[in-house]
């Protein structure tokens, strides 16, 4: 390559907001359930049925909108996107294009090569459509409505984004930004969050963009590296090659690691928009802004500095805890019942993080309350059960968010402090290990750790290893 | 006098008072469509048995004392654009020959709380689209007055079953006119209220920001009674008026004394038929005599309705006519390949002649490149014809005129020229075009005794000011009418 090349990107994101009903309707949103249960005349597109807007997704939008800086538009509307496809059972999607509710924000993201702002050009509400399943038995396909309807917002950035990492860093402040505000779950594996990615190259110093493709079907971060590196990669030898990158819309095979051409510009459809008559204008008034506002969470930047100031919990700590505000509140409520910063932190960093890697779960999926978490804490601190039984109830809390007091009274997991009884166990281990005795007492300090080992194993985790190791020193004094 | 001769608020007098029953009305109604409805055809679906039924049901809750309002009993006609649930809704469409609603429309569920008993589906221009009743695919409606002609449309199955005597109140749907065109060629009376006024959930769409749901009665009072009854705010339509007053009964009272009035006379130039034309003037007259003060004054940007009301109609009905696809619901071609023929020949087979005219027109200045041309501009020109009519109501309580430019044609006459047809709604659009309400009452006949019908417009939500108006006129022009007779 004779040439240097810039790599050009923004994205648009769709995300699914958590709303309890549907956007234009009162069905439930909720995942799963037999295909067209959650449906009735207006999200299934029967004739004489209106669409009637759901609040709480006007005010998911704003948040997300503030959270990004954006301008609020005070009389947004909604506009209908014509195309015919079964999965819209009206044959057009409503949507946002000529007054969004959000414009003109942005975020500042983080990368090796420091901080910069993106820009978002626009944020819109619209509705999700509804899914095909193809029978390949009957040679049918048949359409499941439950999912038209439900909410979703869709963020467009402006293409500030110039290599992958940026993309990445950018998705992940998003996420955490709607995370933090309850307005969605954003997962990618399940499609609460959806990103396109529009990509174009052009010579470095160049100040016109090349021509650009959009990609979709990206169902991960790590799918979306991929494919940002095979697309640039693609262009770039158009480019060498002396051909052209045709303006399209492309499908990214993940499992054969490339991509391939949907539809060209030349196939775009005419979507002939137009205000949706069935709509009023949505008016943002200045008491629902400020009410909005004033319910916006901490949002990370601010949860790190008060946690450095209140808390005595390193700073990679904090980094971590603050990641998801699920973690974090986890990590207050629990403090604030055992008083022990250091000691939760400690829990969440290290045997919470192990079984979610292990479960491939988010952080979102815990199930323990902080109210169990502190109560095992209070266990481990008043001795009434050692770390190793702690660790053992922990997975158990963590599966099933059982209360560790009645669970360690039901099982006998207390330490067993009587030394009578403990006395008894230590005095036969001695006995069965005759050549570990004779090598501590020839001068094998070590050897003692195989013996505290072997006790606590005969006492199934349940004796106090500090006096487990006293009373061998003594009976082998 | 026979039972069919009795207004709504008579009849439901007569039941009220052991005098008749729901049923003996509903029996009168269809011995009248046993003896009509082969020559005119009022009516998609009409079934007796099942219409019998729920009058006796209405009539054991008269007889309980659950219900006393002044429908309570009484038969009712209502457009097959209306969603009644297990009925028929078919829009006089063969995309929609086989749908059956699972659920009715806010307007139908409050006349049945109201207990007025429906008779049947009335039939119309297919999806509401004419002005004749003849795009129905399920054949025309003759003229009550005069067989040879049009009811008028697209309601002229309600209007012309109210004339008949096929039922006594109907419910219509008014876009453009659909309700007080025919009533006007019918010699009925037909009020189209308030934009946001009747809810419009259950209505299938035409123009949506245009359509609302009316009354078409014998006479004024039973159309502030229907009107009473349907409306409503609902929650389920966002167009809906929270705010609005919906008691109109209270109007009913004679007296139009200082009342202004203003005739525009930009209605009453070039195109006006000369009956009519002096049929509406000698309304006025009456009403000026009754007190009103009567003037003249130019309303301004009337020539511009019709290619903004053409605009903003056929864009929303293109869209609005989209879901009938064959998929969920509806005609679904016999043969096809692949999904796009299908819907293809769906929709080619399952629309009529009109409907895809104006699906055309509606797709075209929607697309890429025209829509500020055409659409946006029409929007500007509605915006536009909302301000005349806005000074006009500075100085004015209603606006009359003409509802028409003539009486009704020739069965046949207006579908060959389909543009002559459009330039027939000049009245009556710009009222929609406002969302004004407007009420077409009987003024007279032209010299083939065909109906001629007098409209008056008011401002928005104030339709008690127009029902005071057409009922004074209705009951002066009765003294008059009987005056003359004696003499």
């Amino acid at each position: 390559m004779s040439k240097k090349y810039e790599t050009v990107i923004g994205l648009e994101i769709h995300v699914e907001l958590a709303t309890k009903t549907k956007i234009f309707c009162g069905c439930s949103t909720a995942f799963g359930g037999a295909p067209n249960s959650h449906t009735c005349p207006v999200c299934t597109g029967m004739p004489g049925s209106l669409p009637v807007l759901n609040k709480q997704v006007l005010e998911y939008a704003i948040a997300v909108g503030l959270a990004t800086d954006c301008e609020i538009t005070r009389d947004a509307k909604f506009d209908r996107k014509n195309y015919f496809y079964p999965d819209n059972p009206q044959n057009y999607q409503i949507s946002q294009l000529y007054l969004p509710i959000c414009r003109n924000g942005r975020v500042e993201i983080e990368t090796e090569n420091g901080k910069k702002f993106v820009g978002i050009h626009e944020i819109h509400m619209e509705e999700d459509a509804g899914k095909l399943i193809h029978d390949e038995w009957e040679d049918c396909s048949l359409v499941d409505y439950n999912r038209s309807g439900v909410p979703l917002i869709e963020i467009v950035s402006e293409p500030d984004m110039r290599s992958a990492e940026e993309v990445i860093a950018y998705l992940e402040t998003l996420r955490r930004l709607i995370q933090y505000l309850g307005a969605s779950d954003c997962k990618l594996q399940e499609g609460s969050m959806r990103a396109d990615v529009n990509l174009s190259v052009r010579e470095s110093g160049a100040e016109k963009f090349g021509r650009r493709t959009e990609m979709k079907n990206l169902n991960s971060f790590r799918a979306i590296m991929h494919a940002i590196e095979n697309e640039t990669e693609r262009q770039i030898d158009l480019l060498e090659e002396g051909k052209e990158v045709v303006q399209e819309t492309r499908r990214w095979d993940d499992n054969k690691g490339y991509s391939y051409a949907m539809r060209s510009k030349e196939d775009a459809q005419d979507y002939r928009y137009f205000p949706d008559p069935d709509l009023m204008p949505v008016h943002v008034t200045d008491e629902m802004l400020e009410e909005i506002r004033a319910k916006q969470p901490e949002f990370r930047t601010e949860k790190i500095e008060r946690y450095k100031r209140e808390f005595d919990i390193p700073e990679y700590d904090i980094g971590i805890i603050t990641e998801t505000k699920h973690m974090a509140d986890l990590f207050e409520e629990t403090t604030a019942l055992c008083g022990q910063p250091k000691k939760v932190s400690n829990w969440l960093m290290g045997e919470t993080l192990r079984l979610l890697k292990e479960n491939n779960a988010d952080p979102e999926d815990i199930r323990f309350s902080p109210k169990h978490l502190a109560s095992l804490i209070s266990l481990v601190d008043s001795k009434a059960i050692t770390g190793p039984v702690a660790k053992d109830v922990f997975e158990k809390m963590f599966a099933e968010d059982i209360d560790p007091e009645a669970y360690v009274e039901e099982n006998g997991l207390k330490t067993v402090n009587d030394e009578g009884a403990l006395r008894a166990v230590v005095e036969k281990v001695l006995t069965e290990n005759p050549q570990s005795v004779a090598d501590y007492k020839g001068g094998k300090q070590k050897a003692i750790g195989f013996l505290v080992g072997q006790t606590m194993k005969a006492m199934k985790g349940k004796a106090d290893p500090g006096l487990v190791n006293q009373m061998l020193k003594e009976l082998l004094g | 006098m026979g039972i069919l001769d009795y207004t709504a608020v008579e009849l439901s007098e007569q039941i009220r008072t052991g005098k008749c029953t729901a049923i003996d009305a509903m029996e009168a109604v269809f011995e009248r469509i046993g003896e009509k409805e082969e020559e005119y055809h009022c009516y998609i679906t009409a079934d007796r048995e099942s219409a019998l039924k729920k009058a006796a049901a209405v009539q054991r809750k008269i007889e309980a004392g659950e219900l006393t309002g002044p429908l309570a009993g009484v038969p009712v006609a209502v457009k097959d654009n209306l969603c009644t649930k297990g009925v028929l809704t078919s829009c006089a469409s063969r995309i929609l020959s086989n749908f059956v609603p699972a659920y009715s429309a806010t307007a139908v569920e409050n006349l049945e709380k109201a207990g007025a008993v429906m008779v049947g589906k009335t039939n119309m221009d297919e999806f509401a689209m004419g002005s004749t009743t003849e795009t129905s695919y399920y054949g025309v409606t003759r003229n009550p007055v005069n067989p040879e002609h049009v009811p008028g449309g697209s309601s002229g199955g309600s209007a012309a079953a109210v004339a008949l005597g096929e039922c006594f109140v109907a419910l219509g749907s008014d876009t453009g006119g659909s309700v007080r065109q025919p009533a006007s060629y019918c010699g009925v009376v037909g009020l189209k209220p308030t934009y946001g006024m009747v809810s419009r959930y259950g209505l299938v769409a035409y123009g949506s920001s245009l359509d609302q749901i009316g009354p078409l009665t014998k006479n004024v009072t039973d159309a502030a009674y229907l009107l009473e009854a349907i409306a409503s705010y609902d929650e389920k339509d966002s167009t809906s008026e929270p705010s609005a007053e919906r008691d109109f009964t209270s109007a009913l009272t004679e007296d139009v004394k200082g009342m202004r009035i203003g005739i525009p006379k930009d209605y009453f130039g070039e195109g006006l038929d000369a009956e009519v034309k002096a049929a509406v003037l000698a309304g006025a007259e009456v009403l000026k005599k009754a007190g009103a003060m009567v003037e003249e004054f130019d309303l301004g940007m009337v020539e511009y309705a019709i290619p903004a009301y053409y605009t903003i109609a056929t864009a929303e009905a293109s869209s609005n006519l989209e879901r009938f696809d064959g998929i969920k619901y509806g005609y679904r071609t016999e043969q096809f390949e692949g999904l796009h023929n299908m819907y293809k020949k769906t929709r080619s087979e399952g629309f009529g002649e009109e409907v895809k005219r104006r699906i055309m027109l509606g797709s075209f200045v929607l697309s890429s490149g025209y829509y500020d041309a055409y659409y946006l501009k029409a929007l500007r020109t509605k915006a536009l014809i909302k301000k005349a009519f806005d000074e006009a109501f500075e100085k004015y309580d209603l606006i009359l005129g003409p509802v028409a430019p003539s009486t009704a044609p020739k069965l046949g006459e207006s579908l060959s020229d389909p543009l002559k047809m459009y330039l027939g709604d000049i009245y009556t659009i710009s009222v929609n075009l406002a969302g004004l309400p407007g009420i077409s009452v009987p003024c007279g006949k032209d010299g083939n005794g065909l109906p001629v019908g007098l409209q008056l417009i008011g401002d928005c939500f104030e339709e008690k000011k127009l029902i005071r108006a057409a009922y004074t006129y209705e009951k002066a022009s009765a003294k008059l009418k009987e005056a003359t007779e004696i003499s």
